[in-house]
């Protein structure tokens, strides 16, 4: 859900460009984060919690919680809030901790 | 090892400001920030300011930002900007590292301005952790600088400033407001503010808390409840408000891991925001050298950080033999627009807050 008109702000979006999230190919726009992308698409679960398999969605949106941890070209506990999208990126769900290496 | 006269760490407002400062004083600054942009949370700050004109009242937040950021270049000769990259420490022989582009360096300056912000606080009840609640802040990012809307509904949770802002501009941006809750039996943000909502349509309940949030993988409601008078809920008054985004908003606290881990004394000191660093008038800490400025030295306005920005980075400069031409009427005249930002009965508790760290 994009904002279409608004009164005080114009948001001049960066080009267009394709992104993986768990193999779907979704569109983005340059200049804007990961977890803004997956929002904008309507993904709002990134990762499942370490113990119990809980949803998790971003909090701070800032880089300050690591709520937003996901898996970005194979790396893991990536903060997708403040990672920028690019294409051809392949975003996957993080399960649990996620592998280091 | 990098050697430098001032380490800013923080690009927001009062970090902004203290390297502008700790330039003009002629020291060779170097300004560090996670994000891409500079400017920190005032980029998504679409309001209007108060305060007086010396801290750009009735400029809009993200103007502000522009015009730190012009300030700024003017002093680029003694300025040296690290964006993209994240302080990993701060050690007791005043050593930084960083991790920028993926590379671990290490920088050792003569004096350091700690301006690393606040960080959203949480609220404890059932399910509090479904995707769908979100900081306030985190809202107002996602839409007012991506354009992406959070959702359909939202329920605020907390009637101070940021609550009462964000679900305006939630308005702006075309998206529905359920309610606007707060436990308190008082508006905390200005009535202004309250009033310009209330007139929009939204409900503020006050002595109203949220009881648990229902949902399966997001939120899909939220029951909230009343609360007496000595702040317990009250059986039998519980509502199930139909929400997509919930919208935590109960305030923030100092972002002071770095000044522990460099052993900085601090206190509990609720008015500021939790635990928060002891610091004397010139924004010093109890570690020689490390200064504070804006939210991690105490949770204030943005007004407040960029005085407090200008402050510390001009006495941080003065410590290490870079004082200001006009370093006593600068920082008289700091010290009055921080007293007059404080006065009066909104500042109350602010005032009483600072009273608590200041001696060391
Ligand atoms: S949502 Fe907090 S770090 Fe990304």
């Amino acid at each position: 859900m994009r904002i279409q008109n608004h009164p005080i702000l114009n948001f001049e979006k960066g080009e267009e460009i394709k992104f993986y999230f768990d193999g779907k190919q979704i569109s983005a726009f340059k200049g804007e984060t990961i977890a803004a992308a997956l929002h904008a698409a309507g993904v709002k679960v990134l990762g499942k919690s370490l113990f119990k398999h809980r949803p998790r969605g971003f909090y701070c949106a800032i880089g300050n919680c690591s709520a937003c941890s996901m898996v970005v070209n194979g790396e893991a506990n990536v903060r997708t809030c403040v990672t920028m999208v690019q294409e051809g990126m392949i975003v996957e769900t993080q399960k649990g901790k996620g592998e280091i290496l | 090892m990098k050697h430098v006269d001032i380490a800013v760490i923080g690009g927001g407002p009062a970090g902004l400001c203290a390297a502008i400062s700790g330039a003009s004083s002629g020291a060779k600054v170097l300004l560090m920030d996670r994000s891409e942009k500079l400017g920190g949370q005032l980029i998504k700050q679409t309001h209007m300011f108060f305060g007086s004109e010396k801290q750009y009242a009735s400029v809009r937040g993200f103007d502000i930002a522009d015009i730190l950021l012009d300030k700024l270049n003017e002093y680029k000769d003694n300025i040296e900007i690290m964006n993209n990259t994240n302080v990993l420490g701060l050690y007791e022989d005043g050593v930084i590292t960083i991790e920028r582009n993926e590379k671990y360096e290490k920088i050792k300056p003569k004096s350091i301005v700690v301006a690393t912000g606040a960080s959203e606080k949480v609220l404890a009840f059932p399910n509090n952790d479904l995707p769908g609640i979100y900081g306030a802040g985190a809202v107002q990012t996602l839409m007012n600088v991506y354009g992406v809307k959070p959702g359909k509904r939202v329920l605020m949770v907390g009637a101070g400033n940021i609550g009462l802002i964000v679900s305006y501009q939630l308005m702006q941006a075309g998206v529905e407001i359920a309610a606007i809750i707060d436990a308190s039996p008082t508006i905390g943000g200005y009535l202004v503010h309250a009033s310009k909502i209330r007139r929009m349509g939204v409900p503020i309940l006050t002595s109203h808390t949220v009881k648990e949030a229902i949902g399966r993988d997001c939120l899909e409601s939220a029951v909230i409840w009343k609360l007496d008078e000595n702040w317990n809920p009250i059986d039998g008054t519980e509502q199930e408000i139909e929400t997509d985004v919930m919208c935590i908003s109960v305030g923030l606290s100092p972002l002071s891991e770095l000044l522990q881990q460099a052993e900085c004394k601090m206190k509990y000191i609720p008015e500021l925001g939790g635990q928060t660093v002891l610091r004397n008038e010139n924004y010093e800490t109890s570690v020689e050298g490390i200064y504070v400025a804006g939210d991690v030295s105490g949770v204030e306005e943005a007004s407040s950080a960029m005085v407090e920005g200008y402050l510390a980075g001009l006495c941080a400069a003065q410590k290490i033999g870079f004082k200001h031409k006009n370093y006593n009427e600068l920082k008289e005249d700091y010290i009055k627009q921080l007293e007059s930002l404080r006065s009066g009965p909104i500042g109350h508790h602010i005032r009483s807050g600072i009273e608590k760290v200041m001696g060391v």
